[in-house]
């Protein structure tokens, strides 16, 4: 039987590929599904623990954490569409305005 | 168990896609099949609930949100001052540096966690019923399931401010 350590393990796989995707990528599009992945990859914890102790408070706060996802990603998306029409890329490093 | 390593290699592996993939339909669809495998991990967890809330929520809405956005914005091309035919994983500078920082902390997590007890088998009794995560959602965590639905609320409105054309119409 797959234990607790082995679905941690699992989740730190998914949340490192996750940080790789925000670290490499240049597309804003994927960066955000990068996001995604380390919030999936948290909510596997949360699951996997509220397993283990025996208590459904884990599986509650999967349940917010995917509502401010969905926030995230309708905010995060309409910010892309906006900075698309400026510049017409999704070239993060086109976007420097703000720089000094 | 082998259900568990089926789900967890192709949770994986469409992950490590997701960020491979140059034209992002292609990562949202890979990225809907990883939160399939997801949601075959929270059932293997006794998580039924979480898991339709994976399919329903995150596939069906969140994904086809990023999809329609991705045909909306058509930029199938990532413009960089790189070489486009370098896969974006191999491409010099500071995505190399970027690269290396994840694996570092990939294996600081896996050192950190292998190097613990080991935790044994799962307990038998296990709280999975939907009427119990209503009972626990509606009475201990009132509060903040009611601020969640002003989140969803300042989320909708602001999405709908920043993406509005600017200017008289």
């Amino acid at each position: 039987m797959p234990t607790l350590g082995d679905y941690l393990l699992l989740s730190a796989i998914l949340f490192a590929i996750g940080t790789a995707g925000v670290f490499v990528r240049r597309n804003l599009i994927t960066i955000l599904l990068s996001i995604e992945i380390m919030l999936n990859a948290v909510n596997l914890t949360f699951v996997a623990f509220g397993r283990a102790l025996g208590s459904a408070d884990g599986q509650i706060i999967v349940f917010f954490v995917m509502t401010v996802a969905a926030a995230e990603a309708a905010v995060g998306l309409a910010i892309v569409i906006a900075l698309f029409r400026h510049k017409e890329s999704l070239n993060p490093d086109s976007f420097t305005m703000l720089k000094w | 168990m082998t259900l568990f390593y089926l789900f967890a290699a192709v949770a994986v592996l469409a992950s490590l896609l997701v960020i491979g993939q140059r034209n992002p339909i292609y990562s949202v669809l890979l990225l809907i099949a990883s939160f399939g495998a997801l949601s075959g991990l929270y059932v293997l967890l006794d998580a039924p609930f979480v898991a339709v809330i994976q399919i329903v929520v995150y596939a069906g809405a969140i994904m086809v949100l990023f999809l329609f956005v991705v045909m909306l914005l058509n930029a199938p091309q990532e413009d960089t001052e790189y070489d486009e035919r370098v896969h974006p994983l191999l491409r010099p500078g500071p995505m190399r540096f970027g690269a290396a920082l994840a694996i570092g902390l990939l294996v600081e997590l896996v050192w950190a966690l292998t190097r613990g007890t080991d935790t044994g088998g799962f307990p038998d009794g296990s709280v999975s019923s939907v009427a119990a995560i209503g009972q626990s959602l509606f009475t201990d965590y009132a509060f903040p399931f009611e601020v969640t639905s002003i989140l969803i609320l300042v989320a909708m409105v602001g999405a709908v401010v920043l993406a509005r054309r600017e200017g008289p119409r």
